[in-house]
């Protein structure tokens, strides 16, 4: 029981808690810009799963997981200009074709997987820690803080980014307007699909790279790997109320209390019917977030509303 | 926000050329809709080396190609009906209801408490009891996002993820823990339930069991609520304006969370069938919820969807998908393709299904003569 509660396991859990994460974060990062823009993507558990794909298969031939990283990114690009044409262009329901998305995503990785590898195959994942030389020396704090793939970096530099491309800059500036007003932002001569194809294309690319470091952090591919994950970064980005801290602590909450949970589990602290309930609290927790945040955020107002002039 | 087949029903009159073949119009979208995702299946055969010719002949008579197909494609669909008339009656509100996943489940887990409760209850007894069961452990698992959006203004998408996440680990919770089968294997199922509650199957001669005809009865009774009744009349003017509704002196929220609990008690029947028609005649949450629900609760979606979110509409769609099912099998067996193709092309389908419902109405409008085509050169 108390084996739990030495330092050396905590910081372990912490560091792994951090690192699972990633995936929520790089997809959820990615799913508030295009909700900032006014388009729900509820297809981001596909298109993981579809760049989760890429990245193992592209490791699993080349050998290299940093070239897997990069093709679980391009698909998701790929999917984000293929999810703008429907939702942007052909103003197909927003959550419905995402439920779309998802089932192309669930059932065609899983073909290809079948097909193409058939049986499980371990890929080792990213191996570059650009500050593990500074965890030696650091001990304990070292260890939680300097002890990561570069990949965990660059999702947690991407926090400061995405807030500054949202906040400060003439492109965040537009994303909002064409989430909220978008006949006034067209007014005034800004491109209002142009804008959110371009937050689409930016959301899916994140939710492509979130998937591939899912698969790198496991290192094998299975059928659904990704088991909700996107869903439940959908439900962050309403948790941190479309703001990039907000959405970075969700991320964080859900990661640590699935390493914990794992980690109680494995040091015999509790039983797996026990880490099942303890597993559900992150989604209770969320429900009551969100009913907290209904009352007192408003969403995007043009949220899932396709634009057309005439109206 | 979904208005899809509302075009069919009120329009008379009209005078461009389309009149005549204006009943087939607004179906000439979605068809359209399933040529072109089919066509995506013989892309993706051709490219694993399939022939697609020969895959999709496999498909066909695996899903019809006789009496114990059909009775197979009938079992595929039953989960499919059930959800999807849920489905319906949720849309037609206004109600995006994805948390058909958590309902089944929690549906299944009602009516399997019942059953091992009550073991020794006759089966014309019993048998109804835990489809019942099934209908409010799934309703209650709806109510409650249809009231947090009711009251709280949660949005019911995501509740309805969340609900199902919850759903899930709750299975498994019970499965390992309470609810096990006794014994040295610690497989995620329970022990066999009473045979008083087995589903009875049909004379035939096949497989097919009662829970095609509680399908098709919850299907007639959504539309009946849906079309027949002021209830249903209320959902649906919810669905269509809330303002207006709310103005006229309806209670707008009470609707909402009417429309989610009739929506997951569907599901929720579809949950006990599939514990209850199984072969095994158990709960098994072993492989996931995904494996115990097939995704029934996702793909009841499109079955509604391409049944134009209307109940009997509904049945025949889910019969179709079926058959995309059962036929998947087949076709894996002849050519080698997994069936995970079928899956793949059910989400192309809802994409294009959505994705031309801009055109169907410009289709519609323009057979019911509202747009002169040379207006449009």
């Amino acid at each position: 029981m108390s084996d739990f509660f030495t330092v050396a396991i905590i910081t372990a859990t912490l560091a792994s808690g951090i690192r699972l994460a990633v995936p929520f974060l790089l997809a959820a990062l990615g799913e508030a810009v295009g909700q900032r823009a006014g388009v729900l993507n509820l297809g981001v558990e596909g298109v993981m799963l579809i760049g989760a794909f890429a990245a193992y298969y592209t490791a699993l031939e080349s050998g290299s997981a940093a070239f897997g990283l990069l093709m679980g990114l391009v698909v998701g690009m790929v999917m984000g200009l293929i999810y703008a044409f429907i939702t942007v262009v052909m103003h197909a329901e927003q959550g419905i074709s995402g439920i779309g998305i998802y089932l192309f995503g669930l059932g065609f990785t899983d073909l290809l997987f079948q097909k193409q590898v058939g049986t499980p195959k371990p890929i080792s994942g990213l191996q570059t820690k650009p500050f593990n030389w500074l965890a030696d020396d650091t001990g304990r704090a070292g260890e939680l803080l300097f002890s990561h793939t570069i990949l965990t970096y660059v999702a947690f530099l991407l926090v400061p980014v995405i807030y500054f491309l949202i906040t400060r800059t003439t492109f965040g500036l537009n994303v909002r307007a064409v989430g909220e007003n978008p006949q006034a932002a067209d007014t005034l001569g800004v491109s209002v699909n142009g804008i959110r194809t371009a937050a689409i294309v930016i959301g899916n690319t994140m939710a492509g790279l979130a998937g591939a470091a899912l698969a790198l952090e496991i290192g094998i591919f299975q059928q659904n790997l990704t088991a909700g994950r996107g869903f439940i970064a959908i439900a962050l980005v309403y948790f941190g109320a479309w703001r990039p801290v907000g959405v970075m602590a969700g991320s964080l909450l859900f990661g640590i209390v699935s390493s914990t949970v794992l980690q109680l589990q494995v040091q015999d602290v509790i039983s797996g019917s026990v880490a099942s309930i303890a597993n559900m609290a992150p989604a209770v927790l969320t429900v009551i977030v969100l009913v907290v945040v209904s009352r007192r955020i408003g969403q995007p107002a043009a949220l899932t509303r396709p634009f057309t002039r005439d109206s | 926000m979904l208005k899809i087949s509302d075009n069919q029903q009120g329009s008379s009159g009209g005078h461009g050329i389309g009149r005549y073949f204006r009943p087939f119009a607004g179906l000439a979208v979605p068809a359209g809709a399933v040529v072109a995702a089919l066509a995506v299946g013989a892309i993706l055969l051709g490219v694993f080396g399939a022939n697609p010719l020969t895959g999709y002949r496999e498909l066909f008579t695996g899903a019809f190609g006789g009496p114990d197909e059909l009775a197979a494609t009938a079992l595929k669909s039953i989960p499919l009906m059930l959800v999807g008339v849920g489905i319906c009656i949720a849309f037609r509100t206004g109600v995006i209801n994805i948390g058909g996943e958590g309902q089944i489940i929690m549906g299944a887990i009602l009516a399997t408490l019942v059953a091992l409760a009550l073991p020794d209850v006759p089966r014309p007894v019993l048998v109804p009891l835990v489809m019942i069961a099934g209908g409010i452990g799934g309703g209650i698992w709806g109510a409650i996002p249809g009231a947090l959006k009711a009251y709280s203004g949660v949005n019911e998408i995501l509740s309805t993820i969340m609900m199902n996440i919850i759903a899930g680990f709750f299975m498994s919770f019970l499965l390992e823990d309470w609810l096990i089968e006794p014994g040295a294997i610690r497989i995620q199922q329970t022990k066999r339930l009473s045979h008083n509650a087995d589903l009875p199957i049909l004379p035939g001669g096949t497989r097919l069991h009662l829970g095609i005809v509680v399908a098709l009865i919850v299907a007639i009774l959504g539309y009946l609520l849906l079309f027949r009744s002021s209830l249903g009349m209320r959902l649906r003017a919810v669905g269509h304006n809330p303002h207006a509704s709310r103005a006229a002196g309806m209670k707008v929220e009470l609707s909402i969370t009417q429309a989610l609990a009739f929506s997951g008690a569907c599901a929720g029947i579809a949950g006990a069938v599939l514990v209850f028609g199984s072969e095994s005649h158990r709960l098994i949450g072993e492989g996931g919820p995904l494996a115990f629900t097939q995704s029934a609760g996702f793909n009841g979606i499109v079955t509604a969807l391409f049944g134009g979110l209307h109940p009997l509409f509904t049945v025949l769609s889910s019969y179709l998908f079926g058959g995309m099912l059962a036929g998947g099998i087949s076709l894996q067996r002849a050519v080698q393709v997994p069936q995970a193709l079928v899956i793949a092309l059910n989400g192309v389908v809802v994409v294009f299904v959505v994705g031309s419902l801009k055109l169907r109405t410009r289709v519609q409008r323009w057979a019911e003569g509202d747009i002169q085509m040379e207006d449009r050169a």
